[in-house]
């Protein structure tokens, strides 16, 4: 092994007076305080977020504005801190979305319990839950701060879908209940 | 009788302004620290205080307000309207007492501080509150007053470490008291040589006699030692031993809140100020311009504000001081944010192993290159003392 010396000759006399280093140092701070600040004036100036941030969970919608959750709940099982509560509910045979059959009742997450992890979002079988870019939650009290559905889906809005999966199997049951095959 | 009513009511004034220009300097020298602090750390400081109306002026306003020039104000309303708790486990009246005790030494100070200079007829006079003739000795004695405020307040808190904060204040200001009180000799050995007649201790005097040369530039040993000095006694780091956060919390002033802890506040940085003040008139030439080299013909290099009609001359010679007692004021904050705490025992050993005798070997160098300077050009105007 290459065995490197280090030089320890003793201090000279200006270095035990401690003034070079002193000096050294103040020239330091003075150009520290000369360079541009790096401070981000958060109100007024936000962050930028990337794509992939881990912000707020929220429920989405697909284009055609049907809720996309149908309350499997899987959400519910994985979410680590228990975060995520559902109470499932039945979609009317009146309804125009009767052949997907579940829908959430109510939808609450925790925000105070959610630690952000990106489960709920990777385990959900019909992509209706997003962590998207909403980093600032406040509220007054800790109801406030349980999102229910309704505040869940503002906050979520329409995202664009590739598979549109309900309507085709709706179409697909339609063409064998016209006599076709599939 | 009218006159003399005239005169108390001029003085009285005088003292105000006094007052208020050193309070508010104080306080915006608090302003000051944080603002320096944030700048040397990258960060922007205060800069959201705004006060209703003046600062709905447009382009001004909002840039007083990123100044954080509000703060002070908002600061100082923040004391007066917390809470002001007194633990029951202090002794009360010299809790009480202790805050006044460091601010009131500084405030005093003051009197003998000249701030600038005005004509009466052809006579240069110093705009001063009392011309006493021992100003310097009078600062250095009510200066280190101030340290009863912490040693006081320590004790009274009745708590170890504000307790252990006091302690080391006391002997910190008793080591540094020794070499600043030599290291001024030089100054006065300078200041009542022949060169400038025998005017005793005032400091309008130091200040006329350095026309020639700043004592700084030709003393740079004395004033580092002053300065040095200066630090200790005004607890600032590197030498703020009574306070030191990270092992004594906050020493002196743990126990205190509100508004008396505001006091300590203003006091300390109304001691740098007053302190910044002295070093500019002791070794900065005071409100003297340039330098003039003893040279006649650039006399007006050094005393352009005799030249002025008094209404200018004066406040310009004020302003000019205040500049250069604040740049020192800077220099206190920059060297806060740049070096780190001495070690308690490293700030004795340097105390007195370095600087008090160091201060010794400066008093007897100057004395004789003073000595051999006055035999050598001024003998023959020597007054009295030498026949
Ligand atoms: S969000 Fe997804 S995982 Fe959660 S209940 Fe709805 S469909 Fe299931
Ligand atoms: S992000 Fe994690 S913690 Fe938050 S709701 Fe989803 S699974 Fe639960």
């Amino acid at each position: 092994m290459a065995v490197k010396v280090v030089d320890r000759s003793p201090l000279n006399f200006w270095e035990k007076t401690y003034m070079p280093q002193v000096l050294g140092g103040l020239k330091i701070t003075l150009d520290n305080m000369l360079r541009p600040k790096v401070t981000l004036q958060y109100p007024e100036e936000r962050p930028t977020i990337p794509d992939n941030y881990r912000g707020v969970p929220t429920l989405v919608r697909d284009p055609n504005g049907r809720e996309k959750c149908v309350s499997c709940q899987l959400c519910e099982f994985v979410c680590p801190p228990k975060a995520i509560r559902i109470t499932p509910g039945d979609i009317d045979d009146s309804d125009e979305n009767a052949h997907v059959e579940k829908r959430p009742k109510d939808f609450e997450i925790n925000m105070l319990r959610c630690i952000y992890c990106g489960m709920c979002q990777e385990v959900c079988p019909e992509e209706a839950i997003f962590l998207q870019d909403i980093y600032s939650v406040s509220g007054y009290s800790r109801e406030e701060l349980v999102y229910h559905k309704a505040k869940l889906y503002e906050l979520g809005g329409t995202l664009p879908d590739q598979h549109y999966k309900w309507d085709r199997k709706k179409e697909a049951e339609e063409k064998v209940a016209a006599g076709g095959h599939h | 009788m009218d006159s003399l009513l005239l005169d108390i009511v001029i003085k009285v004034i005088f003292a105000l302004l006094f007052v208020a220009v050193i309070m508010s300097l104080a306080a915006y020298s608090v302003l000051g620290e944080r603002k320096v602090a944030s700048w040397i750390q990258g960060r922007v400081g205060p800069n959201r205080t705004a006060l209703p109306g003046i600062s709905a002026i447009p382009v001004l306003g909002p840039q007083l307000v990123k100044l954080g020039i509000w703060q002070p104000l908002a600061d100082g309303v923040k004391f007066l309207f917390k809470e002001d708790p007194l633990p029951g486990h202090v002794n009360k009246l010299y809790y009480c007492l202790a805050p006044c005790i460091a601010l009131v030494p500084a405030l005093t100070t003051m009197v003998v501080l000249p701030v600038g200079q005005y004509m009466d007829g052809d006579v240069v006079k110093p705009i001063i509150l009392a011309n006493v003739d021992i100003g310097i000795l009078f600062i250095l004695a009510f200066g280190s007053l101030g340290v009863y405020g912490i040693v006081i307040g320590g004790w009274a808190a009745n708590s170890k470490y504000p307790y252990f904060g006091g302690i080391r204040s006391s002997a910190q200001m008793i080591s540094y008291e020794l070499a600043m009180g030599m290291s001024i000799l030089p100054v006065l050995i300078w200041a009542n040589g022949p060169n400038s007649g025998l005017a005793g201790l005032s400091l309008f005097n130091i200040v006329e006699s350095q026309q020639g040369m700043w004592l700084g530039v030709w003393m740079p040993i004395p004033a580092f030692i002053f300065l040095v000095s200066l630090y200790a006694e005004t607890n600032r780091l590197p030498f703020d031993m009574p306070e030191s956060e990270t092992e004594l919390v906050g020493g002196f002033h743990t126990e205190y809140g509100s508004f008396k802890f505001g006091l300590f506040f203003v006091g300390e940085y109304a001691h740098m100020v007053i302190g910044s003040a002295v070093f500019t008139i002791l070794f900065l030439g005071g409100w003297n311009f340039l330098p003039d080299f003893g040279i006649e013909s650039l006399h007006w290099l050094s005393d352009p504000w005799a030249l002025m009609p008094n209404w200018l001359g004066g406040p310009l010679s004020v302003i000019y001081f205040i500049g250069k007692t604040l740049f020192f004021v800077f220099l206190f904050m920059w060297v806060r944010w740049t070096l780190p705490r001495f070690r308690y025992d490293q700030v004795m050993t340097l105390g007195w192993k370095y600087l008090v005798p160091g201060a010794l070997i400066c008093v007897v160098a100057y004395a004789i290159i003073i000595g051999l300077w006055d035999i050598a050009f001024a003998i023959d105007q020597t007054p009295a003392i030498v026949e």
